[in-house]
């Protein structure tokens, strides 16, 4: 639920206005990408440091109301962690930390929560990495095919289903499907990543981590694809109009080699930019996802570090989300480059 | 509305407001003509009427647990508990329409904030080049990128708990999108000659922001609106399912939460999780089709749809 909203014509006119702007040489474009980057992330560690340090108030004071202490004991707390220090020498600090990935130590956990990260990252990129793939090939053949015929029956269909499952809280599909498929015909396992007796070749230890994985991915695939489907179909309906289909069409094309050869991969252009866009919505998911599942990712950690409240560790899988989300948005930049020659020229 | 030949001469600011209304007319006759747009109407009317008449159609000692002891637990749904009970012998349609209370207010709040934040953003991002509205584009970007339920859940963390820190924290991470269109609008206005014109006569920025631009922009803002109060009600419930809401009021998010605690998903209470999640799909859809109606008229490229 990154945007908002669905994606609207404006949005994509704009971003491909925006794409014929960035025209430049690779180099300077390379440079000016990671720079962008580069500051975004300069933006969430001091938006990290604004949240975590400034707006919670003195920790140690909400400490000593609940459990009562006496001065020598709050004194010492503060100076054990940080808080006695001035404001600027704080920021220091926890520059320091952020850059060394010192986020200090879970108060759940009771370890480092670099390592808990470290060790729950992979879970969580193979969770939404398996559900980015699928949800995006399965969005944009969708789309594509609902715009290409707008109020055809199977474009009816498809943007209908696809509002229904926009309307659905992510959490509350992962319920349902729990209950459904773990609770009640039991096909799936209702938790977990691996079995407690999984099988010891690594055939058959692949094939258990899927089958725990089907429901967590059916259910963030079907909250996000509807996105993707939107997308797309405005897209390819916007495409649909230009004259050069019409010639390709006067020429005598068959209709599904005009779709396929000539309107998608024209229509991709601005979908691109949008689909790695969504990526954040897809993360989010994650957490209540991850959540649902008991999946041991960055979002059960996020949510655990909720329940503490555990400062720490929300810190961190703050900090690696907001990374991840900007990383591929890099990447969707240099894709976006590579797909359209338009922007590689200038 | 003013016949073909008018006679006295009237204010610029009355015929302002003839113009504004008979756009609002057509806008109404319009809307009234798309289907999907009055169902979904419909159907929020109803559930504004039941959530404002909750003390009366359930008065509040229908959810003291004090007062419900010899009340059925777990009990499925049948004709003397319509929705079923919870684990706490609480009637699931009482919880229902005062969750309804909770649920829409977050919604209409937390989409206000974010509509205010969005359109002053959007439009000093469109209105004011140079460096300001390049460094507003950027704190967009910026936003638009960042996972905003993240976001929202580290503010709702570590604000002190209660609907207004919720209605905070999904205002505030929910208004980049509205402030893309909107900039995006500005943009294209601001090449008008019209403008031009203002100008020229020597209008100030805040002359031309709150005369022309505030004006041409507050359309798709409006259909933004409608979008925005779905995925805000969506973003409530998931911030009270993982515990971050007030856990003394009823939503239809801790309704869900509450549940999962007694993991009704997988012990067979289904009308327990069914319940709650099909009152907020059917409250976002009709949000959404009601959004979509009104984008289709103010958004003419959108018309051949």
């Amino acid at each position: 639920m990154s945007s908002t909203v669905p994606p609207t014509e404006a949005v994509i006119l704009e971003e491909q206005g925006e794409a014929s702007v960035r025209s430049s040489p690779a180099v300077k474009f390379a440079l000016t990408k990671i720079g962008g980057a580069l500051i975004s992330l300069a933006m969430v560690i001091l938006l990290g440091f604004f949240a975590f340090k400034i707006l919670p108030g003195d920790p140690v004071a909400k400490l000593a109301r609940e459990h009562p202490m006496s001065p020598e004991q709050i004194a010492q707390l503060r100076a054990q962690l940080g808080l006695d220090k001035p404001l600027w020498q704080q920021f220091g600090d926890y520059l320091v930390n952020v850059f060394t990935l010192n986020f200090g130590e879970s108060y759940v956990y009771k370890q480092s929560v670099a390592s808990l990260i470290g060790d729950y990252f992979w879970n969580t990129i193979l969770l939404t990495g398996t559900s980015a793939v699928i949800a995006i090939a399965l969005g944009l053949w969708l789309g594509q095919k609902a715009g290409w015929r707008p109020g055809s029956r199977f474009d009816k269909v498809t943007s209908g289903t696809s509002l229904v499952w926009w309307s659905v809280p992510t959490f509350w599909l992962a319920l349902i499907l729990l209950m459904v498929f773990g609770g009640t015909l039991h096909w799936f396992p209702t938790g977990g990543m691996v079995s407690p007796n999984s099988p010891d070749d690594a055939l058959g230890k692949v094939l258990d981590v899927i089958w725990h994985m089907v429901l967590p991915v059916t259910t963030m695939v079907a909250v996000v694809y509807a996105q993707y489907v939107m997308v797309m179909r405005a897209s390819v309906m916007e495409e649909k109009s230009a004259d050069y289909l019409v010639t390709a069409r006067a020429k005598g094309l068959r209709d599904d080699d005009l779709r396929t050869r000539h309107a998608v991969p024209n229509a991709l252009l601005p979908t691109v930019t949008l689909v790695f866009l969504h990526i954040g919505g897809l993360v989010a998911g994650a957490v209540t996802v991850e959540t649902v599942f008991s999946w041991p990712g960055l979002g059960k950690l996020t949510y655990q570090a909720i329940q503490g409240p555990d400062l720490p560790l929300l810190q961190g899988t703050f900090v690696v989300f907001s990374a991840i989300i900007i990383f591929t948005n890099l990447v969707a930049d240099f894709v976006y480059r590579r797909l359209d020659p338009r922007v590689r020229r200038g | 509305m003013s016949g073909p030949i008018e006679t006295t001469v009237r204010s610029p600011r009355s015929m302002a407001w003839a113009r504004r209304r008979h756009a609002f007319g057509a806008f109404c006759r319009e809307f009234s003509r798309s289907r999907s747009g009055m169902v979904g109407l419909g159907f929020l009317v109803v559930i504004v009427v039941l959530a404002l008449l909750a003390p009366v159609i359930a008065p509040a000692w229908m959810l003291d647990l004090t007062k419900l002891l010899d009340q059925p637990r777990f009990a499925p749904p049948s004709l003397d508990h319509p929705l079923g009970t919870d684990d706490q012998g609480r009637e699931l349609w009482v919880r229902m329409i005062w969750g309804a209370r909770v649920s829409l207010l977050v919604g209409f709040a937390a989409t206000a904030v974010s509509m205010i934040i969005g359109t002053v953003v959007g439009i000093a991002a469109g209105h004011f080049t140079g460096w300001t509205g390049g460094l507003l584009m950027r704190i967009i970007d910026f936003f638009l990128v960042l996972p905003s339920l993240i976001l929202a859940i580290v503010l709702s963390v570590v604000l002190s708990r209660g609907v207004w820190t919720i209605v905070i924290a999904i205002g505030l991470t929910s208004w980049a999108g509205t402030a893309r269109v909107v900039r995006a609008q500005t943009l294209s206005v601001e090449s008008r000659d019209y403008i031009e014109r203002a100008r020229v006569l020597g209008a100030g920025h805040w002359h031309i922001i709150v005369k022309h631009l505030l004006p041409a922009v507050l359309p798709l803002v409006l259909a933004n609106t409608t979008l925005t109060v779905g995925s805000a009600i969506i973003a409530e419930s998931t911030l009270s399912f993982l515990g971050l809401g007030d856990a003394t009021l009823q939503s239809w998010g801790s309704v869900l939460k509450n549940s999962m605690d007694v993991s009704a998903a997988t012990a067979g209470y289904w009308w327990y999780v069914l319940v709650p999640g099909i009152a907020i799909v059917l409250v976002v859809l009709a949000f959404t089709l009601v959004g979509r109606a009104v984008e289709t008229i103010v958004n003419p490229t959108l018309r051949s749809r």
